[in-house]
Parts: C-alpha cells; sequence; structure tokens
C-alpha cells in the first residue's frame, strides 16, 4: 500500500502542487492541492502513515489552499482555502495554513457527510469498547484523548465521532489531535514520545499543535467500534478525581446540543441518537490528574463502572 | 456541452461513467446547486442502483440534507403564516418556496436559502412590523443599504430571524421601482391562486409563474445559480405545458406585462441547454420580441457560458468575462445609467467588503 511515509518530500510536493495528494482518511478521501511549502512539511510528518490513493477516480473532497497572489505573496502572505472552486471561509495568515487545513477537512465532513450522525467529541476504543468524550472546546476533552493514546486506546477520532445511521456503529476518522494552549506542553510532560507539530500561535483559539495520531489506529481505520460509555469530561484545578452517572434523558439532551447534523438529520438523527444512549452508559468526568484518568479509564475499558 | 446538461438532457448516459466521470458529474451539479435535482432526476429514471458506491453515498447524503433543507422551509412557511395571521392577505409564495410548497415538479430537489413572498407595496410597514414581532430582523445594517433597498427596490432588506437564522425577501414588486420595466404587481396579485390543500397560501399563476422565473433569471446580474434557474423554468415549462391554453396564454401575458424579452430568451435557452419542448407557435409568438441579430449573436455567447455550472470544468476563457458583462447589463437593466453609476461607485470603494465568514 501506498502511503504519504512512502513517498519522498519531492514526490509529495510534486503531488500537492499538481493534480494533488488523495488522502484516505477512514470512509473519506481528500484530494489536497497546495503550493504551501510549511504545509507539505506538517502534511509529510502528521499523514506518514495514511494511505495514499490515484487520482482519476470518484473523491469525495476536493480542497486548495494556495499562497496570496499579487503584493501579499511577499507582504503579510495568506493561505486562502478553497472547496473545488468556492471559497466559504476568509484566508488565514500563511503560517496557519496545517491547521486551517485540518479544520477545513472536518468541515467537509461535518457539513456533507449526512450519512452518519455527527458528534462533536473524540472517541477512544480499548477491549473492544468505545467511549464517547463530547465536550465543548476548553474541557480537556483533547488533553484526555492525547494522554489516552499513550496508553492502548485506540483513537477512532479526536473532533467527530460518526454514528452510522444504520447500524449505530462508530465509524473510525483516525486524524491527528489538536491541542491548545497549555495541553501542548503538558502533553509533551506527559507523553515524551509523543510527535507534535509545530506549535503554530494567534489562531482564533490560541496556540495550536497537532499529536500524530498511532500508527495502529490508521491501520484499523476501516474497523468500526461498538459505543460502551459517553462521558462528559471536565478538567478542574486540584479537583478529587469523580465519576458520576448521567440520566439517559439529559444525556440525550446534551450529546444532541454537541452534534453538527441533528437538525438536519431530523427523525433518523433521533432514532441513531436515541439508539446510542441507549447502548451506552453516560456519565460526567472531573479530574485534575492525568494518571488518576488513566487508571479510572482503564476500568471503563474492563467494564462498566 | 458539460456532462451534467448532458445527464439532465438523458439520464441515461450515466450508466458509461466510471470514478472519474462520476467525480465530474457529482463536482458540476455541487457547483450548481443542482445536486438533490440530479438525485431525483436517476431516481425518476430507475438508475440509483447502477451508482458505484461511493458517488451513491454522496447522493444518500445529498437526500438528508435536502429533506432536512425542505422540513426547515416547511416549517418557516408555517411561522411566516403566524405571523402575518389576521391581515388579511394571502400569503403569495415567489420562486423556490412556491415551487416546493404547491408540490411543483420545479419544487423537487430545488433548495432554496431564502423565502421569497409578495406583498401589496401599500401594506409593507404592516407586514415589515409583524415579521419583526414574530423574531425577524433586518439584515442590512448600512444606512446606504437601507435606502437602496427601500427606495429603488422591489423588496425591502433581507430579513433575517434571530433565533432560526432563515431568511425572508418581502417583495412589493418583481422588478425594482427605478428599472424601465414595471409589470403591475396588482395583476400580478390578481391572478394569483391558492394552493390546494392549503388555503391560506397562494403561487402566481402558471404563466406568471414561468414570467418571473424567465425575468428573475434574464434580467438579473448574478449567473452563480444560472443554470439551476433555466432547471426551473424547464421544469415549468414541461409541467405547465401539458394544460390546455398555457401556451397560447403566455405569450399574450409577457405582453401585457412587458415581459416578452425574457420570455424570448427562456424559449431560446430552455430548448438549446435542456431539450425543453417548446410549440413552434409558441416560438413565433416570441419571435417579434427578440433582440436584433448582432445582438442575439452577443446575448448567445454570453448566456452560453453564464448557464453553465459554475465550475473549473465549464469555464473557457471568455467564462469570467461573460459573467462580468451580464453583471453589468443586470444593473443596467435595473437602474438608469446615472444612478446606476453611482451604486456601482458606492458598492465598489465605499461599502465595508464581509462576504465570507472567517475559517
Amino acid at each position: 500500500m501506498l502511503t504519504v511515509g512512502s513517498l519522498s518530500r519531492a514526490e509529495l510536493a510534486a503531488r500537492l502542487s499538481g493534480d494533488g495528494l488523495v488522502l484516505r482518511t477512514g470512509p473519506f478521501t481528500n484530494r489536497i492541492c497546495s503550493d504551501v511549502a510549511p504545509l507539505i512539511d506538517s502534511v509529510a510528518l502528521m499523514y506518514a502513515d495514511y494511505p495514499v490513493e490515484p487520482v482519476g477516480d470518484f473523491i469525495d473532497f476536493h480542497l486548495e489552499l494556495r499562497r496570496s497572489g499579487g503584493l501579499r505573496r511577499w507582504y503579510r502572505s495568506q493561505v486562502h482555502f478553497a472547496y473545488d472552486g468556492t471559497t466559504p471561509f476568509q484566508p488565514l495568515p500563511l503560517a496557519q495554513a496545517y491547521p486551517m487545513l485540518e479544520w477545513t477537512m472536518n468541515w467537509c465532513v461535518s457539513h456533507r457527510a449526512h450519512g452518519y450522525l455527527i458528534i462533536h467529541a473524540a472517541v477512544l476504543e480499548k477491549h473492544g469498547r468505545a467511549i464517547i468524550l463530547p465536550a465543548p472546546p476548553g474541557s480537556g476533552k483533547s488533553t484526555l484523548t492525547a494522554a489516552l493514546l499513550g496508553h492502548g486506546w485506540r483513537l477512532l477520532s479526536d473532533e467527530m465521532t460518526l454514528v452510522h445511521l444504520d447500524d449505530g456503529s462508530l465509524v473510525p476518522l483516525p486524524r491527528p489531535v489538536s491541542l491548545k494552549n497549555t495541553s501542548i506542553d503538558i502533553i509533551r510532560a506527559f507523553r515524551p514520545d509523543a510527535v507534535l507539530s509545530r506549535p503554530v500561535e494567534e489562531t482564533t483559539k490560541g496556540t495550536i499543535a497537532h499529536l500524530k495520531a498511532p500508527a495502529g489506529s490508521i491501520a484499523r481505520a476501516l474497523e468500526p467500534a461498538r459505543p460502551a460509555c459517553i462521558v462528559f469530561p471536565r478538567w478542574e484545578a486540584g479537583a478529587a478525581i469523580a465519576l458520576d452517572p448521567l440520566p439517559k434523558a439529559r444525556a440525550f439532551m446534551q450529546v444532541a446540543d454537541n452534534c453538527f447534523n441533528y437538525q438536519v438529520l431530523g427523525a433518523r438523527g433521533f432514532a441513531a441518537l436515541g439508539r446510542l444512549i441507549d447502548a451506552s452508559e453516560s456519565y460526567t468526568f472531573r479530574y485534575s490528574s492525568l494518571p488518576e484518568a488513566m487508571a479510572l479509564f482503564e476500568r471503563l475499558a474492563l467494564e462498566a463502572a | 456541452m458539460p456532462l451534467l446538461i448532458r445527464v439532465l438532457r438523458d439520464p441515461g448516459i450515466v450508466q458509461g461513467l466510471d470514478g472519474a466521470g462520476w467525480d465530474l458529474l457529482l463536482r458540476q451539479a455541487d457547483a450548481a446547486n443542482l445536486d438533490a435535482c440530479l438525485l431525483v432526476l436517476l431516481e425518476d429514471a430507475g438508475l440509483l442502483d447502477i451508482v458505484p458506491a461511493a458517488p451513491r453515498a454522496h447522493l444518500e447524503w445529498t437526500r438528508v440534507g435536502a429533506a432536512g433543507h425542505a422540513r426547515a422551509a416547511r416549517y418557516e412557511v408555517r411561522q411566516i403564516g403566524r405571523a402575518l395571521d389576521g391581515m388579511g392577505l394571502p400569503l403569495i409564495l415567489l420562486k423556490g418556496a412556491a415551487y416546493a410548497m404547491a408540490g411543483l415538479d420545479a419544487g423537487r430537489g430545488r433548495l432554496f436559502s431564502d423565502i421569497d413572498i409578495l406583498v401589496p407595496k401599500e401594506r409593507l410597514p404592516e407586514v415589515e412590523a409583524a415579521l419583526m414581532m414574530h423574531g425577524w430582523i433586518t439584515t442590512q445594517h448600512d444606512a446606504y443599504d437601507q435606502r437602496y433597498y427601500r427606495q429603488w427596490m422591489h423588496e425591502l432588506p433581507p430579513m433575517q430571524h434571530a433565533r432560526r437564522g432563515n431568511s425572508i425577501d418581502v417583495h412589493h414588486a418583481i422588478l425594482p421601482e427605478t428599472a424601465p420595466v414595471r409589470p403591475d404587481p396588482a395583476r400580478l396579485r390578481a391572478s394569483a391562486r391558492s394552493i390546494q390543500g392549503a388555503p391560506h397560501l397562494a403561487t402566481l399563476s402558471p404563466v406568471d409563474m414561468v414570467l418571473h422565473s424567465a425575468v428573475h433569471l434574464f434580467f438579473d446580474g448574478e449567473f452563480d445559480k444560472g443554470l439551476r434557474d433555466l432547471v426551473d423554468l424547464h421544469r415549468l415549462l414541461t409541467q405547465f405545458g401539458k394544460e390546455p391554453g398555457f401556451w397560447d396564454a403566455l405569450p399574450t401575458r409577457a405582453r401585457e406585462l412587458e415581459l416578452g424579452r425574457p420570455l424570448f430568451y427562456a424559449l431560446r435557452y430552455c430548448p438549446r441547454l435542456l431539450g425543453t419542448v417548446v410549440p413552434p407557435a409558441a416560438q413565433a409568438a416570441v419571435a417579434p420580441e427578440g433582440p436584433n441579430a448582432a445582438l442575439l449573436w452577443l446575448m448567445d455567447r454570453l448566456f452560453g457560458r453564464a448557464l453553465l455550472p459554475l465550475h473549473a470544468s465549464c469555464a473557457d476563457a471568455f467564462s469570467d468575462a461573460a459573467r462580468f458583462a451580464l453583471y453589468v447589463r443586470g444593473n443596467w437593466l435595473r437602474m438608469p445609467p446615472l444612478l446606476l453609476a453611482r451604486h456601482l461607485f458606492h458598492k465598489a470603494f465605499l461599502s465595508k467588503k464581509n462576504d465570507t465568514q472567517a475559517a
């Protein structure tokens, strides 16, 4: 199988600036065209283990990230995103090209892939039990995810949980994990082996760095998982660890609030979410220490708490 | 001829498509805002099951998105009905909302971002106030834009619901106050007919619906959804064309409303691009309404480009120029030259530009 890592830097650059690099991420193919040099380096690092598919077949998403022309090419250069010729977003400073690629790849899925109920949540699996971590930004969801990936958990997704509408299975979309601000140093200290992209400062979300997804998770990207738990995490300085059951009705409403396309799906979304809640135990989870959290999640992986 | 247009004319040709062909077809359909329409077309032709898995998945995503859209639109129409209840006005829907609510063929797989309604000009303040009481607020906060709409246009500045975000365009006519041709809105309203099964809702009469659609397409300056609008016309003409008397009434009504020219273009480009069947007698009746030979030669070249999907695969060296020329023409047809010059100057140099959102 051809992967990004098996391409030379020159071949990778030639594809990105030519007909495009076709990356497979979970169930989707993404054709990426770009002439932004730092973006090529980030893709080479973060996507080394991902399959590359040929151009010239059906492709799910067509993305283009180009450097500004004219005066802007030399002064305060920007990166412009186009989705197959349309420009839904304003350009960003050139340094933010790689985070922009990640955001726009997410946008393609959340705006189009209505074959799934799409929850804004991380999802990980161990011993056949998948745990969904829905959470608004700032709750420590990605920090927890990054830490768990060093403890034998398989990454299904850091950003979007895809619930298949037909069978309720969780469809993996393993991609780099987005870490913000202080999380970056916390993960560097907690997992010295972690491969991180170069931090990008002053984005709308603060400083951003991405953690490379584990090779084992990417290799199993076509293997769905069954939901076991839904855990709403909250990091709180100095808090004692606490896992409290959440009534199903409240869990339903809170997950619905964190969906990208619950409204669009109508009755099918209601049914899919109902089935997910029925199949899962739901908890709120408060923590301040990552090692304690690791031990508690290990118990969740083995059995109901 | 672009693949999408060939498929719209003859869906059966999809049987010969490979992966790259499906890729191109769906991208053109997406760019033209005709993806849900393509789904309906393939389904009606019994061809969905031959679609390979990956493009089929996209078509199914489209089905879900379109159903969600239709549900939201029906809800929105009900809410507008509630807001205007008791004013003694029939709720006359225009364009996409009219096609969808009346269950016309043109409404199947037709997405629309705004709901357009037609009310008498003298009732505008009341209607606007009622909508505001029910949560719709004006979207144009710039004093110039407010003036542009209220003084010169045929509609209020678009209003958006504060919570749901859906938009409504309240029209009092189908062409701007400043346009050289101004079909009398009272005549349009007088011929409006209520929708079967929903007596409080109404659409324009079939001939007026076609004329409005033609005006909207051929007098406007924006052609990003040109092909979608031509497909509307094709489907309206095909469905209403089966009703007795329709083809006789259409040219007559067009002359009454001074809309012969847009009808001429509709009956020229629908058959040319989409293979619409138009009786020779109807063609002959609108022939005198067309432009002179030199202008027609030019318009063929301009519309021939602007009516294609807005996609890189359909563009040639003159596409941008054609769209720009039609943009200028569209504005020319809306306003007298001096006013137009002033308007374009204001838009180019004085208005704040913020068309796209931040990533």
